[in-house]
């Protein structure tokens, strides 16, 4: 043993002798920045003992490393870790010629080997050589560092290592090293070689890693054995990456096996294509002690399942055969019922997917046949069925409902469920909540794929929204709306669905009326059932009143044909007698007119059935909520209809030439050269009410058209400010002026933030844009500081806050500078040398002059720009009753709002409350208080505190959603962020950052009443 | 061959009075301790004279294991340890060993007090017994004594009710008590991981039973306790106080929570309440859910269901009542029974199975016109319905739990014997195991095939792994030379033949073979043998090969010597000699340059050594 040892220890060493690059690290080194490097070193040097060496490389790792001195450091260590310090004789030379440094290990093991191989110096402290390990692994990872120089040095040190632990670490160290480099293929093979050699070792953690080495780094394309054969290495063989890898499937220790099918599936990843035999292989460690290796298992079944779907498997112990995936799936299935969820919530998951399975065995998994006494028993489904069909309702009067049927065969009573059977029905059932929600994702997965298993996994679907946890009670929800285009629902089924329109979870309420506006439903007595219920909802409930009519709107549109027969019920009218005309206020009745109008829509026939008041109605509700009433044609009404159809037919084409619109204004304006032009400020003026007028019409192009009008408006107001005879006035004859001017600049500056923060979409060249203003505006400051106020350090001061923002705005933008030219800022950048050299006055003076000079920047729209904008639900604000509470204590207060176009609601939304004396509170809401029901658009649903002292009478505070920004957190300035560490260190705040908010929802007034505290 | 042997004193083959006999490995324990319901003479308890005639049963068992608190299980105990007289050790789980006296004491009152038996187990004596237990914590290995050892294993079924794993050695039995395969709103299912017993002693209530899932169940119950209430009727709900009580209680009060009902819930008080405070304790018991959220709220501490008075029957609007006894044949569910029926906007659920006889089943089987006691009868207006709320594993979940557990024999217990033959006939063709079903009495013995434990010393191990491959193959065993020591109380010793040798004090015998081989060569003595020291030098490549001084050539340990025979000078004889521990031993003198007479010797020579 020894001798071998010796003999490849021998081999190695020439080896690494025959490498000639070793010269050119050496120049790196002298180059580098000496720092992190030599303070090691002389650290190192320091330790007298392992445990000082190990505090010294802890402290160490903390910190990073450059690029450049990557190699030096690796050289460094790896010195350590041969112990050269420790003789003396070696230490000295070294000390002397730096350059020397870097050919160390080989040189050494040069010398060494030539000696005696027994007195191999190494560290002799294992968690150094640990550690040590580790930190090559750590520096290879380093950015812009090719860590190809060092593979040799850390193969070498492999090949002399002892401990396993050190083994372990050193080929992590490879494995970090190899998927830097994938582009190698001679140094892939090189450390696939390794972990061959090492897979024999006696420790798991070695074993593990080399799998993982093979997993990652195995050749993909071509077999290993043919580049094998010239090597000659320890295995000989002309055997693949897969075989050898299988092998340890039937490792002894469990965490090898795990390792050995995590290869396999990283394999797999990397495009490899797993051959079929593994199969069985894979099947065999599903019924494995240990969970890791189970939920593996699972995953590479299901890997080849894909792979080969419709390969045919022999069934054991019957001559028959079946497809591969079938075969898997009802193994998987089997899973279902296994004894560690993890593994049991693995299975679930991949059931979902596997989407190829015959439709004979996916519905295996929904079947469980009942029994009672060895006698067949319906299933509480089946028999729900049955009695729909019937046409008997209501059930379970009787004891004897469920009594079991036929007698049963006792031999063809399948106990043990053998392939898929019953899997879901476990599935939905288990123990633990993740189990279930996934069940019922792969539920929706499989019945999205196929309409008949969709129909039969409704019963099981609808159950579930009976669970015990929120969670999968919601989640059931929304699946079933995914597959809701597959199925229709019977009567009992709905009315188990409506059953949870009374939950007391908003969220729960509100997925329901999602689904129910996708669902088909099959008669008119489930209209009826349906419509009951939500009104029934709707009493309970009255803040689901929104959500309420948008169902009832889609429920009516979807089935006109069931609705015309109830619609004189529903409206309550009489063949004969006029009936009372209901209250137009109430909830309910619009309810029941949003279900009519909007099944009316596609149904000519019903208007006829409307009585007279329901006309008056509808013209009213189209106004009030047109969103959920739709035109309608009715006879004798052309007016309405001709009105109607103008409104409803915005076309995609009005779209198109409301953008051109839009377009033409903005040339227009960009025709305007000089801001003193004259008609420029009208024009401007004109423009600026055309784009808020084309917003409020076209709701697609309200973002954009809001954008440039406030823009504009920015404009304007520059304008108006620098207007001539203000200029040439004497300072103290202008006071007003300068007032307005003033009021003028903080206004701009305001709406420069809005128009950075409060848009969406925005591309560099619009913050550009957005921040030249905003210097404008500065500019405008500056300027009139300087004919205002005395002080001389103040305008010192605020000169060289001034270029500072110059800078700033230079650097940021540095890429849109060219899309400036002309503006204000290139010719202050031109100016820039004098403008910092010279004195505040005279920079005032090139200000003003600059400022009245430069023209319009114009602007260019970007593809999407949309508005950020808050709608509050609740409170409403009509309430005439005001929230009394008693003073010193808090009520709280509901709110519920839409934001759209928001990013980040959870970091930039507030709520603001004012009280009538003034005071006001910025309240922030938690992150979970938002919801988000669709792309763009967010929910806040939360709760705020009210406190006031007592007042003698109710009043009204006001509360409103602001949008919070601080501009040094654009996100478009700084589009690559730099690790934390470095950025606070190194570069300063760009501009001293400005924090503030933005209103941007409409305030709502609620009635409140503090009273006095009763003694 | 050593053997396990099980005899149910009760439960076997029938349900009720489990009581459950193992030795295993010379240790006598005795699984549950319960008593029957009916009977009413000593038929009720087990017959612990099957044990010993005369003389303390302690003498006799180890240990006594109770799996959970119900009278059927645990009934028996005061009786067993008091009166009969047993002191050892008694283990049952906390929530067990909390619940379980008050149960003991409520059958007591109703025992000695209402139906006036004497030579009954007194309070004290409850007290006394309950002293003897030793708690058990679920997944905790317990040492009974030196070679005995135990560990409880979540069961569902009931608040700490455990399956109990029996260890001796290699041997082990696993019994399940009552258990639950699927979890319900309190509890969570029963688990085990793949402890591969010799014997898995389960129940089979529901051998012959596949049940429907859960979720129908409760949500029929749900939804006429809904509709009842809002039509305005009162519903009644006769439960026995612990177990299912609990469970309704839970779904009932989650769904008042979910669907925001303001009608009122009341429970009869009683023992429920104290029960009701061990629940609210036990919460690590319970299932996921209630695990999770108990630091926000215990789901024990109810928000809708408040005690009930009697007067309350008599309130108007609608309520939910839970009252016991659960067939309604006495007390209080009765009272309020009487009061209510007449309304048939009212409803009576029934949880669970009624005995023949009882109001419930008369009800449930459509009597509408029930007499009562003084001739008045009774018109049943209310509705009456039947919900099956059980908390036992049907067939599938045993054969699940067998699938878990991986058992090299079954035996069901508590069980009917016609449902007990199908699902033995079920197991043995499924699983291909061995299936008992012994009858009350009847003893089941299973032959077991333990492995004996033989520590061995690390030097010989390491030696023995030196000689091998590097990695020793786990599928394939490997010989290995060593003595084996077995010395009176001390456990078997392999050892190095050295050390036997020495602890023995015995001296080394060696014993050698030797065989003559005659090779025809001219040359002398000392020339042959270099020759041959040359040729099995250039030959064996890897051995070590030494030419000694004395003549001799050794390869590791086989000595080479030549002599000249004494007739003819050119016939030398080679002496080979080696060692017993030298098993095969080829060796090829193919080849040796020796100018051998043709057809008298050859030169091509194969020695093996005898074994």
């Amino acid at each position: 043993m020894a001798a071998h040892l010796k003999k490849r220890v021998y081999e190695e060493f020439s080896k690494v002798v025959q490498i000639p690059h070793e010269e050119t690290p050496a120049k790196k080194l002298r180059l580098s920045k000496p720092s992190k490097s030599a303070a090691l070193h002389i650290d190192l040097c320091k330790a007298t003992n392992s445990t000082d060496a190990l505090q010294y490389l802890l402290q160490f790792a903390r910190k990073p490393v450059e690029a450049e001195s990557v190699e030096g450091v690796v050289r460094i260590l790896l010195e350590h870790y041969y112990k050269v310090k420790s003789c003396g004789y070696f230490f000295s030379p070294f000390f002397k010629n730096r350059v020397d440094k870097s050919r160390i290990p080989s040189v050494l093991k040069k010398s060494q080997t030539a000696n005696d191989d027994d007195s191999f110096f190494q560290e002799t402290d294992n968690s150094v050589r640990l550690k040590i390990a580790s930190l090559l692994g750590l520096l290879s990872k380093t950015q812009g560092f090719s860590p190809d120089c060092i593979v040799d040095d850390a193969i070498n040190t492999l090949s002399n290592e002892k401990s396993h632990q050190v083994l372990a670490q050193l080929l992590e160290t490879l494995l970090i090293i190899g998927t830097q480099l994938p582009e190698s293929p001679a140094l892939r093979l090189r450390l696939v070689e390794v972990a061959y050699k090492h897979l024999s070792d006696t420790y798991f953690g070695v074993r593990n890693k080399c799998l993982q080495l093979l997993g990652c780094l195995g050749m993909v394309d071509a077999p290993l054995g043919k580049e094998n054969e010239g090597a000659g290495t320890s295995l000989g063989g002309l055997r693949d990456v897969q075989s050898i890898i299988s092998d340890y499937f039937g490792d002894q220790d469990p965490r090898v096996r795990t390792a050995a099918l995590k290869a396999m599936l990283q394999l797999h990843e990397r495009g490899m294509k797993i051959h079929q035999i593994i199969y069985d292989q894979a099947c065999r460690l599903l019924t494995d002690d240990y969970e890791q290796v189970r939920s593996a298992a699972v995953q590479m079944v299901w890997v080849l399942s894909q792979l080969y779907p419709e390969s045919i498997v022999p069934i054991p112990s019957s001559n028959e055969e079946i497809r591969l995936v079938d075969d898997a799936f009802g193994k998987i299935s089997h899973m279902v019922s296994d004894g560690s969820w993890m593994v049991r919530v693995q299975a679930a998951k991949t059931l979902g997917s596997m989407l190829q399975v015959s439709p004979h065995f996916l519905e295996q998994t929904l079947d469980k046949k009942l029994m009672s006494d060895l006698r067949r028993k319906r299933t509480a489904h089946e028999r729900a069925k049955e009695l729909f069909a019937s046409g008997e309702f209501s059930s379970g009067r009787k004891w004897a409902d469920d009594a079991p049927k036929e007698k049963l065969d006792t031999n063809t009573v399948n106990l043990i469920a053998s392939g898929a059977c019953g899997a879901f029905v476990h599935g939905l059932e288990d123990e633990m909540f993740e189990v279930r929600i996934a069940a019922v994702e792969a539920l929706c997965q499989l019945a999205r794929s196929s309409p008949s298993f969709a129909e039969k996994c409704l019963d099981f679907l609808v159950d579930m929204f009976n669970d015990e946890i929120e969670e999968v009670r919601l989640q059931s929800i929304h699946v079933l709306r995914e597959i809701s285009t597959h199925i229709t629902l019977r009567e009992d089924q709905l009315d188990t669905v409506l059953a949870v329109l009374e939950d007391s979870s908003r969220d729960i309420r509100e997925a329901l009326h999602e689904l129910l506006c996708y669902t088909n439903v099959s008669t008119k007595e489930c209209i009826q059932l349906a419509l009951l219920e939500l009104l029934k909802n709707l009493n309970k409930y009255p803040t689901d009143r929104n959500s309420v009519w948008k169902c009832l709107k889609f429920l009516g549109s979807r089935h006109p044909t069931l609705v015309l027969p109830l619609v004189p019920e529903l409206l309550s009218t009489h063949p004969y007698f006029d009936t009372p005309e209901p209250d137009m206020d109430d909830p309910a009745y619009i309810a029941v007119l949003v279900l009519v109008f909007n099944a009316a829509k596609s149904c000519p026939t019903m208007p006829a059935l409307f009585s007279d008041h329901t006309f008056r109605h509808y013209a009213y509700l189209r106004d009030s909520l047109s969103h959920l009433v739709p035109p309608l044609r009715l006879p004798g009404r052309k007016q309405v209809y001709g009105l109607d159809s103008v409104d409803s037919g915005p076309g995609s084409g009005s779209v198109e030439s409301a953008q051109l619109f839009l377009q033409q204004s903005l040339n227009r304006v960009s025709t305007i050269q000089n801001l003193e032009a004259p008609g420029a400020q009208d024009l401007l003026d004109l423009t600026t009410r055309d784009l808020l007028r084309l917003g409020e019409l076209q709701t697609e192009l309200a973002g954009a058209a809001d954008f440039c009008a406030t823009y504009l408006r920015c404009q304007l107001l520059l304008m108006k400010a620098l207007q001539e005879k203000l200029w040439n006035m004497a300072v103290p004859l202008c006071l007003k002026q300068n007032v307005t001017a003033t009021a003028a600049a903080q206004q701009i500056l305001e709406e420069t933030y809005k128009l950075e923060f409060l848009y969406s979409g925005l591309e560099s060249r619009q913050v550009a844009t957005i921040h030249h203003v905003r210097l404008q505006a500065k500019a405008l400051q500056l300027v009139l500081t300087a004919r205002t106020r005395q002080g001389l350090d103040l305008l010192i001061g605020s000169c060289e806050k001034f270029l500072q923002d110059v800078e700033s705005f230079q650097r940021l933008f540095l890429t849109e500078l060219p899309h400036l030219q002309d503006s204000f800022v290139d010719k202050l950048l031109e100016l820039m040398p004098r403008l910092s050299s010279c004195k505040p006055v005279e920079l005032v003076k090139i200000l003003q002059t600059t400022l009245r000079q430069s023209g319009l920047l114009q602007l260019r729209l970007p593809e999407q720009i949309h508005r950020a904008t808050a709608t509050i639900i609740e409170p409403t604000g009509e309430s005439d009753n005001p929230l009394r509470f008693t003073s010193g204590l808090v009520v709280a207060l509901d709110i519920d709002a839409t934001l759209e176009h928001v990013q980040d609601p959870q970091n930039t939304v507030k709520v603001q409350v004012l009280y009538p004396d003034g005071q006001s509170h910025v309240i922030h809401p938690k992150p979970g208080d938002f919801r988000k029901p669709g792309p763009h658009r967010h929910r806040l649903i939360t709760q705020v505190y009210l406190s006031h002292t007592a007042w003698t009478e109710p009043s009204q505070i006001e509360v409103r959603l602001l949008l919070a920004y601080s501009s040094s957190s654009t996100s478009l300035t700084s589009p690559s962020k730099l690790g934390w560490s470095e950025s606070l260190e190194s570069l300063p705040p760009a501009e001293a950052a400005v924090e503030g908010t933005i209103p941007f929802s409409k305030a709502v007034k609620v009635f409140i009443m503090p009273k006095p505290a009763r003694r | 061959m050593p053997e396990i042997k099980v005899t149910p004193l009760g439960a076997g083959q029938d349900v009720g009075r489990s009581c459950i006999l193992v030795s295993i490995g010379g240790k006598n324990i005795m699984l549950d301790c319960g008593m029957h319901m009916g009977y009413n003479d000593d038929r009720r308890f087990p017959d612990f004279s099957y044990i010993t005639q005369n003389g303390r049963l302690t003498d006799f068992l180890d240990c006594l294991i109770i799996s959970h608190f119900h009278l059927d299980h645990c009934g028996a105990l005061p009786y067993m340890s008091e009166m009969v007289g047993y002191d050892g050790p008694i283990y049952m789980t906390h929530p067990t060993k909390a619940i379980c006296p008050i149960l003991l004491e409520d059958f007591r009152k109703i025992t000695v007090d209402k139906k006036g038996e004497t030579n009954f187990f007194t309070s004290q004596m409850i007290k006394d017994c309950m002293k003897k237990v030793i708690p058990l914590n679920l997944h905790q290995t317990v040492q009974v004594d030196d070679e005995l050892e135990i560990k409880a294993y979540y069961a569902g079924h009931v608040l700490g009710a455990a399956m109990v794993h029996i260890k001796v050695g290699s041997e082990s039995v696993v019994y399940t008590g009552d258990y639950n395969m699927t979890p319900d709103r309190h509890l969570g299912a029963a688990w085990i991981d793949k402890c591969r017993p010799d014997i898995l002693i389960s129940e089979s209530t529901y051998a012959t039973t596949i049940r429907d899932s859960k979720r129908c169940r409760e949500r029929d119950f749900l939804k006429k306790v809904h509709e009842s209430i809002e039509r305005g009727g009162k519903v009644l709900i006769p439960v026995f106080a612990l177990g299912r009580a609990q469970e309704l209680c839970i779904l009932l009060e989650t769904f008042w929570e979910r669907m925001n009902l303001k009608a009122p819930i009341y429970f009869s008080t009683g023992l429920t309440e104290k029960a009701n405070h061990y629940y609210k304790l036990f919460i690590t018991w319970t299932n996921q859910k209630i695990r999770k959220t108990f630091v926000q709220r215990n789901m024990f501490e109810f928000k809708h269901i408040k005690a009930f008075d009697r007067s309350y029957a008599d309130n108007p609007g609608p309520m939910v009542v839970f009252a016991t006894p659960g067939m309604l044949h006495a007390g209080q569910s009765l009272q309020i029974f009487k009061k209510w029926a007449g309304n048939e906007k009212n409803m009576v659920i029934m949880p669970g199975y009624c005995v023949q006889g009882t109001i419930g089943h008369k009800i449930l089987n459509g009597q509408r016109k029930l007499e009562m006691e003084g001739r008045a009868t009774l018109d049943v207006k209310l509705q009456v319905e039947y919900m099956s709320f059980s908390a036992h594993a049907d067939a599938k979940g045993i054969m699940q739990l067998i699938r878990m557990a991986e058992p090299r024999n079954m035996l069901l217990v508590h069980g009917e014997a016609v449902k007990m033959e199908f699902l033995k006939g079920k197991i043995e063709q499924e699983f291909s195991i061995d299936c008992y079903m012994p009858a009350n009495g009847e003893t089941t013995t299973v032959t077991t095939n333990p492995s004996v434990p033989v520590d061995i010393s690390l030097n010989l191990l390491k030696r023995e792994m030196a000689l091998g491959g590097p990695l020793p193959d786990p599928k394939k065993p490997r010989t290995m030379h060593g003595t084996l020591i077995m010395k009176e109380n001390v456990s078997f010793m392999l050892v190095s033949s050295e050390q036997a040798l020495k602890e023995l004090g015995l001296n080394e015998h060696q014993l050698r073979f030797t065989c003559h081989v005659q090779l025809q060569d001219p040359h002398s003595d000392a020339d042959t043998l270099h020759r041959i020291y040359t040729h099995l030098k250039s030959v064996l490549k890897g051995y070590t090969i030494q030419h000694l001084p004395d003549g001799t050539v050794i390869v590791e340990s086989i000595v080479i010597k030549v002599s000249s025979s004494a007739e003819d000078s050119n016939t030398k004889v080679l002496l080979l000699s080696w060692s017993y521990q030298v098993k095969t031993w080829t060796l090829f003198l193919e080849g040796l340059p020796m100018q051998s007479k043709p057809g008298s010797s050859p030169n091509h020579l194969v020695i093996e050594s005898l074994f």
